[in-house]
């Protein structure tokens, strides 16, 4: 299978876990975006050479995937995925910040390196969460809950079409690429001509479909508004989940915990 | 009973570069019929079927389904009374399972939630795919999407079974099935298709579009026996009704 062919595998089974029969962990929709944004919120909010006030929030994501039963390796591969991009952020700061910020004995560590890992650290925690997000709690799932939340109804829409049928427009551009390929011979790659012309038809086609799919919807009364049958009400628990894991992020960031172990060990030390 | 009833005088439509579609059809369609509507690619018989349920409006003549002519202001009564199953599924099937699509026209229609429940439910069993329920449509195979699209207007109780293309993709088992699917149904039933023995199988009626007009129309048996007709229409005789050659 090709690359783009297995990204889109991968996306189909972004909401296998949230369709189970039975989530290990059944959250609303809700609490884990409210959840998720503050965490996301919390940890860009470090400064750039707080790298030991970040660690404890690694607490969040690993108990996700503990209480959830999503396999470390799942997440690892996709955040390997998009790894360059927080690694070509970062990759220069060594070499523009060299100024030495701390001492592990005998080794000197600049804070461009101290900032790099921050980077990579709150790359990892962020990407990880939102993934986990969507994981537990499924992309369909986690859509209608933004739209109960007062996300504009257009744009959740958008969201849940652009997953239902971006398997169908990929299916349609290899069928397209593989046409030009069975007809081009030697010739290696595809022209500026043909690639444009190849991007205009799909969009044409994709633009006939999207007439059609609304021409289905309205026909079976769509005025606007996406209706599920199954609809939760968030609970208490949910409401506890939220308020635990803001207490801590919070915590987190109010006070710097490892310091204060530290400081509280080498304390008991002397 | 009128609310089965449709009745097309004069219906005309060009689509915006002026091409012409529709030039004066006309026909009526009682309770209960089943009626094959059949002909050459580009006879007009998509454009004409986005016509039965208010896709597209009449540039001249009129449209009548039960007691309403087909306007701006009542097309959401004619869609109540006209279900229409799609040439191509994954345009049907939108929603991230398939109970949601059956449920999506009931949940429209406002109904109360029990209801939509047991509709759903209802229309799943009807097709054979009440297992499909909680499968994402594009994890399906070309058959269960087929059953699943009907259900998804089944569950609107419609009066009037409008389709397009049916069978077009489905494996000889699937296309045996929908066509006894089909048989089942006590609905007045529009099929266009290519599939000439499925309206052999299903339609006692049979509607010839040519250039947008009406070449013919009448019992099906008659139709396919007029072999110039059907070589005037790019039509062929049904294989079954084609004399063995070579075995």
């Amino acid at each position: 299978m090709s690359g783009a062919g297995q990204a889109l595998g991968s996306l189909n089974g972004l909401d296998g876990l949230g369709r189970a029969d039975a989530p290990a962990l059944r959250v609303d929709p809700r609490a884990m975006i409210v959840t998720t944004f503050l965490f996301i919120a919390v940890v860009s909010s470090f400064d750039k050479y707080d790298l030991l006030g970040l660690l404890p929030l690694v607490l969040y994501p690993v108990s996700l995937m503990a209480l959830g039963r999503v396999s470390f390796r799942r997440i690892a591969r996709r955040l390997l995925v998009a790894s360059p991009f927080a690694v070509m952020i970062g990759i220069f700061n060594p070499v523009f910040d060299g100024r030495i910020i701390a001492e592990l004995g005998p080794l000197a560590v600049s804070g461009g390196w101290i900032s790099f890992a921050s980077i990579l650290v709150k790359f990892l925690l962020t990407v990880s969460a939102a993934l986990l997000l969507v994981e537990i709690c499924g992309f369909d799932a986690v859509c209608f809950g933004l739209g109960k939340m007062g996300v504009p109804r257009v744009l959740v829409s958008q969201l849940l079409f652009l997953k239902r049928y971006i398997h169908v427009a990929a299916d349609e551009a290899a069928r397209m690429v593989r046409a030009h390929a069975l007809r081009s011979f030697r010739r290696r790659g595809m022209s500026f001509r043909v690639f444009g012309s190849l991007c205009g038809q799909l969009l044409l086609r994709s633009l006939d479909r999207a007439q059609r799919i609304y021409n289905a919807m309205i026909s079976r009364g769509f005025s606007g508004r996406i209706h599920l049958l199954r609809e939760r009400s968030v609970r208490g628990g949910d409401i506890l989940f939220a308020s635990l894991w803001i207490g801590f992020f919070l915590l987190v960031r109010l006070y710097n915990i490892p310091l204060w172990i530290g400081t509280l060990v080498l304390g008991s030390l002397a | 009973m009128s609310h089965h009833i449709v009745e097309l005088k004069n219906l005309e439509f060009a689509y915006a570069d002026g091409t012409p579609a529709l030039r004066g059809v006309s026909f009526r369609i009682v309770h209960g019929e089943s009626v094959g509507l059949v002909g050459a690619n580009g006879a007009g018989k998509s454009t004409l079927l986005l016509h039965l349920n208010g896709c597209l409006f009449p540039v001249g003549g009129t449209v009548q389904v039960g007691d309403y002519p087909l306007t701006r202001k009542n097309v959401d009564d004619v869609r109540r009374r006209v279900g229409m199953v799609f040439q191509d599924p994954d345009d049907q099937l939108f929603m991230p399972r398939v109970f949601d699509d059956v449920a999506f026209g009931p949940l429209n229609l406002g109904l109360p939630r029990d209801e939509v429940e047991s509709r759903v439910h209802g229309a799943l069993r009807q097709v054979g795919a009440d297992h499909l329920a909680e499968r994402p449509p594009y994890k399906i195979s070309g058959g269960e999407k087929r059953a699943a699209a009907i259900a998804t207007v089944l569950s609107m109780s419609p009066d009037i079974l409008v389709m397009d293309e049916p069978s077009s993709g489905l494996d000889p088992l699937s296309r045996r099935q929908l066509i006894e699917l089909l048989r089942r149904f006590r609905h007045t039933k529009i099929i266009a298709t290519h599939d000439l023995d499925l309206v052999l199988d299903v339609c006692e009626r049979t509607i010839v579009l040519n250039g947008g007009r009406v070449a013919a129309d009448g019992p099906t048996a008659e139709i396919f026996r007029d072999e110039a007709l059907l070589m005037a229409n790019h039509l062929e005789k049904p294989l079954r009704m084609q004399p063995l050659a070579g075995c």
